[in-house]
């Protein structure tokens, strides 16, 4: 229990970030996110410590935070303390009213990305005594706030919907006598990485083309639809029908290939990657049908 | 107010194979849920779904299994069930495009997993359930399944005839996390609870934040008997800092359990001289927790679990997310040092008393998925038997809601002529509602009379007037205060050992949470995105579920699957081959039995010692 400084203390923003209305500050500079070096020594170095955070405030509806700002709050250090755990510490011991989704606590619900010293990460997967303090913690960039930490995800879903992000073989068959369809071992690896995408949306908020075009798939979308067109078991007219969704205008070659996605992703999917292996793809298939 | 054929509340697996099963079946189905389908907790499992595919193997060695894992208190027509349905699902997702893990013929990979007499398990690396998650999400989307996500159901908006088998379950109430707004959501066929575990009751868990037993409680308090709540399971394999979870598949693979003192102790100790690490999750989170009492673990909490001799090829290919998980939240290479694990909370096996078809016995009310309980997994669940239980139960319970004939039930459920009362155990407290928040079971005056616009009306006027309490009052006890306690209580008393002093002292300080509950507000004055309110309502529902679980193991005075009692240190299957259940009754809780049915298709499930 910390016997220091239990209340926080509120602040303006120290400068304006860019609020438009509700839109959060703008990741202009991706530095290498304020991370500490030695990470050993620096967790040795905090026990028995606070840990000082500053997060980012906004309520459209409350009195006091419909200017954005940021509040400070300084929490008991422990081992093995992850962004998640002290912003939870925050609202259950100081401030109820601090809001951002949470759920699995294990880097796979997807829920808790937030713009972190500068960086889109985890909250749950970030050891706070790897970043430099105050730790500040922002909703992600680009995306509308819609209250503290917590963002408008619908156009994020919206794009992913675009893809037609389902297998499309055949329709439901019928369960009797049903046989598995056979897929190498290889092919299954080759898909592995894409099907790991939790859809926390830390690449779509990283990209700056999808900052400046609305309607870009975006990482996260085509990342899916990769996953779809190189598995073997959709048939090849299926897969040039996901081509012809992915090189549209708003497509596959919109990436510019800054490899911020790749970058910030928390599960390491080579997103850059597959987006340039779709152009090749696409590529292909067009002069196929010169 | 909204209106749907099927109402399917919870967006994990089971409730997106129940709108799925009911949409094919012709309703209009609509899930609602307090997270967005992807946020499920389904997607934490790691290990896999049991399944008899292969040549050699059969449903009737599976069910045989999990019987026998259940120590005899699972219901025959309930594991047969999910025995013989289990392959055919899981290759029915294997068609909607599921990831699994291949052999070099490319068919679907298979381990073994513990307490399983064939390697049956089917996975997807170690993330089968981020697979199958993602996968049924993915033909929700396909179907044009209406989702209100981030939607939170408050409560259900069912009749209040006396006897809880007469009444029906008309819709549901939630309130919009983003808006705070409350509706009705009526369901003209049936809503179906997939509302997932009650973790949070326990603060070392393996469950995620939201796993707080909201359809366990709701049931409860519309009159449906909570069954068998005493058998939770705590998985051998948790990270000891966060309870984060190391699959059973590092011990399928070949992973070795190691004390202080750098002795197999699964062997040499005895607890399990065939299976080992293998054995039943019960038997082997006992036997971690006996090695750190007698003074062989390591910093006197955890042990070792090593899987080094895997070598890196194996471990990449089959485990590789256990890898970053020991690293993100244990700060350990499995790949070079041995991983510390300790049991943590993990599964409930009781829950909502449903029949094979997942009817409960309020009419037009069905649960599926871990809030329910069949029952499939009696006194302990097998590992990868949660995924098929999910696939299986919640396709039935969405086709018999949308109206297709499924057979009549072999299972019964309620209050009825097969049931036993309980009369014989002390009660340290009064347990049930402490009277002043009655925001809880059924809404409607009435009872028969009510018609299903009337029930809802009420309900969502029930529902406004509580949200506006707790939102008026300026100050007293906040949630977390409270949750805390009662996780705390929960861990302390009702934990894998427990003791008659132990889990009464638990009653006592479940109640006085009740009674602190009586004082709590909510702080945040906010109408949007509301987690404060959230949390709040949530607290209510983990400590009606934390008491069921208490009372459940108090009155069973007997040692079966993971329920051990101090005082009472063998299975007495004389007095106890019989589910206990907890029936609400306007929040004065009775507890009666129903004997388990052991009687399969083709055979009877003598109960056996249970060895491994």
């Amino acid at each position: 229990m910390s016997t220091q400084q239990a209340e926080p203390e509120s602040q303006e923003a120290p400068e304006d970030p860019a609020m438009k209305g509700a839109e959060s500050p703008a990741a202009d500079e991706q530095t290498g996110g304020g991370m500490v070096d030695d990470h050993a020594e620096k967790r040795a170095e905090l026990e028995g410590e606070t840990v000082h955070i500053k997060v980012f405030r906004y309520d459209p509806e409350v009195e006091g935070k419909q200017e954005p700002r940021f509040d400070d709050f300084h929490v008991p250090f422990e081992k093995g303390m992850t962004v998640l755990d002290a912003v939870m510490y925050a609202r259950d011991e100081y401030d109820s009213s601090l809001t951002f989704r949470h759920s699995c606590r294990q880097a796979v619900c997807g829920s808790d990305a937030f713009f972190v010293n500068g960086k889109q990460r985890l909250g749950c997967k970030t050891q706070i005594s790897d970043l430099e303090q105050p730790v500040r913690i922002e909703p992600l960039p680009h995306q509308e706030v819609v209250k503290d930490l917590v963002v408008d995800m619908d156009h994020f879903y919206d794009q992913m919907h675009t893809v037609e992000p389902y297998f499309q073989d055949e329709d439901t068959p019928a369960t009797e006598d049903l046989e598995e369809q056979r897929q190498t071992p290889e092919n299954r690896e080759k898909i592995k990485m894409s099907s790991r995408c939790i859809w926390c949306g830390a690449c779509m908020s990283s990209c700056n083309i999808a900052a400046g075009d609305n309607e870009y798939l975006g990482p996260a979308a085509i990342n899916k639809a990769y996953k779809f067109a190189m598995d073997d078991r959709e048939d090849e007219q299926i897969k040039e029908h996901r081509l012809r969704i992915l090189e549209q205008e708003h497509g596959v070659w919109r990436c510019q290939t800054q490899f911020s996605c790749t970058e910030v992703c928390p599960k390491d999917i080579p997103l850059t990657e597959h987006i340039q292996e779709l152009k090749r793809e696409a590529v292909k298939k067009n002069l196929k049908f010169w | 107010m909204y209106e749907h054929d099927v109402i399917v509340v919870g967006a994990g697996g089971a409730g997106l194979r129940a709108a799925i099963a009911a949409h094919e079946a012709g309703a209009d189905v609509a899930m609602v849920s307090k997270l967005h389908p992807v946020r499920s907790h389904t997607g934490a499992a790691e290990g896999g779904i049991n399944a008899a595919l292969q040549e050699g193997d059969d449903w009737e060695l599976h069910a045989y299994d999990t019987m026998k894992g259940s120590d005899y208190l699972g219901d025959a027509p309930a594991v047969e069930t999910l025995a013989k349905n289990s392959p055919e699902e899981t290759i029915n997702l294997e068609h909607w495009g599921m990831p699994f893990s291949r052999e070099e013929d490319g068919t679907v990979s298979q381990r073994p997993f513990g307490g399983l007499s064939y390697p049956r398990t089917t996975y997807a690396g170690a993330e089968t359930g981020h697979h199958l998650l993602h996968t049924m999400y993915e033909q929700v989307v396909k179907r044009g399944i209406q989702v209100y996500d981030e939607w939170y159901v408050m409560n259900l908006a069912t009749t209040d005839e006396a006897d809880p088998n007469d009444r029906e379950c008309h819709g549901v109430v939630a309130y919009d996390v983003q808006s705070g707004n409350i509706e009705g959501f009526k369901a003209n066929q049936g809503v179906v609870l997939a509302t997932g575990g009650p973790g949070q009751a326990f603060d070392h868990t393996t469950n995620a934040v939201s796993c707080t037993g909201d359809g366990h409680a709701m049931a409860y308090r519309a009159g449906a008997p909570l069954e068998d709540m005493e058998f939770i399971q705590f998985h051998p394999t948790s990270l000891p800092s966060t309870g984060v979870l190391i699959s059973e598949g590092v011990r399928g693979e070949g992973g070795i359990l190691y004390n202080s003192e750098g002795e197999r102790f699964m062997f040499e100790h005895g607890y399990a001289n065939n299976s080992g690490e293998l054995a039943s999750r019960d038997v082997v989170a006992r036997a971690e927790l006996t090695e750190v009492d007698e003074g062989r673990g390591v910093e006197d909490e955890y042990v070792h679990l090593d899987m080094r001799h895997l070598g890196e090829e194996r471990i990449m290919d089959r485990l590789e997310n256990i890898l970053h998980l020991a690293e993100d939240f244990e700060g350990v290479d499995g790949l070079v040092e041995p991983m510390p694990v300790k049991p943590g909370q993990h599964y409930a096996m009781g829950g909502i008393e449903v029949d094979e078809n997942g009817q409960t016995c309020v009419n037009g009310l069905y649960a599926a998925g871990e809030c329910a309980c069949v029952s499939v997994h009696g006194g302990n669940r097998l590992g990868g038997n949660a995924l098929p239980e999910l696939i299986v139960f919640g396709k039935r319970a969405g086709r018999h809601a949308a109206g297709e004939d499924l057979g009549d039930p072999e299972i019964r459920t309620g209050y009825g002529d097969d049931v036993e009362d309980e009369t014989e155990t002390d009660l340290p407290v009064t347990p049930g509602d402490a009277g002043v928040d009655t925001s809880g079971g059924v809404a409607a005056d009435g009872g028969v009379t009510a018609d299903a616009e009337g029930v809802l009306e009420r309900t969502v006027e029930t529902a406004r007037q509580r949200v506006d309490r707790l939102m008026d009052k300026e100050d007293g006890v906040q949630h977390a205060e409270i949750r805390a306690k009662l996780q705390k209580a929960m861990t302390d008393y009702v934990n894998v050992f427990r003791t008659e002093e132990g889990v009464k002292k638990a009653l006592r300080l479940i109640r006085e949470c009740r009674q602190e509950y009586q004082d709590v507000y909510v702080d945040d004055p906010s109408r949007t995105f509301n987690t404060d309110l959230q949390q709040t309502i949530e607290t209510r529902n983990l400590i009606d579920v934390a008491e069921t679980i208490a009372l459940g193991a108090l009155v069973r005075d007997e040692f079966r699957g993971a329920h051990w009692r101090k005082e009472h240190q063998e299975r007495k299957d004389e007095e106890w081959l019989k589910h206990t259940l907890i029936s609400w009754d306007d929040g004065e809780p009775s507890i009666f039995y129903r004997p388990v049915i052991l009687e399969g298709e083709n055979k009877t499930y003598e109960p056996k010692e249970r060895s491994y």
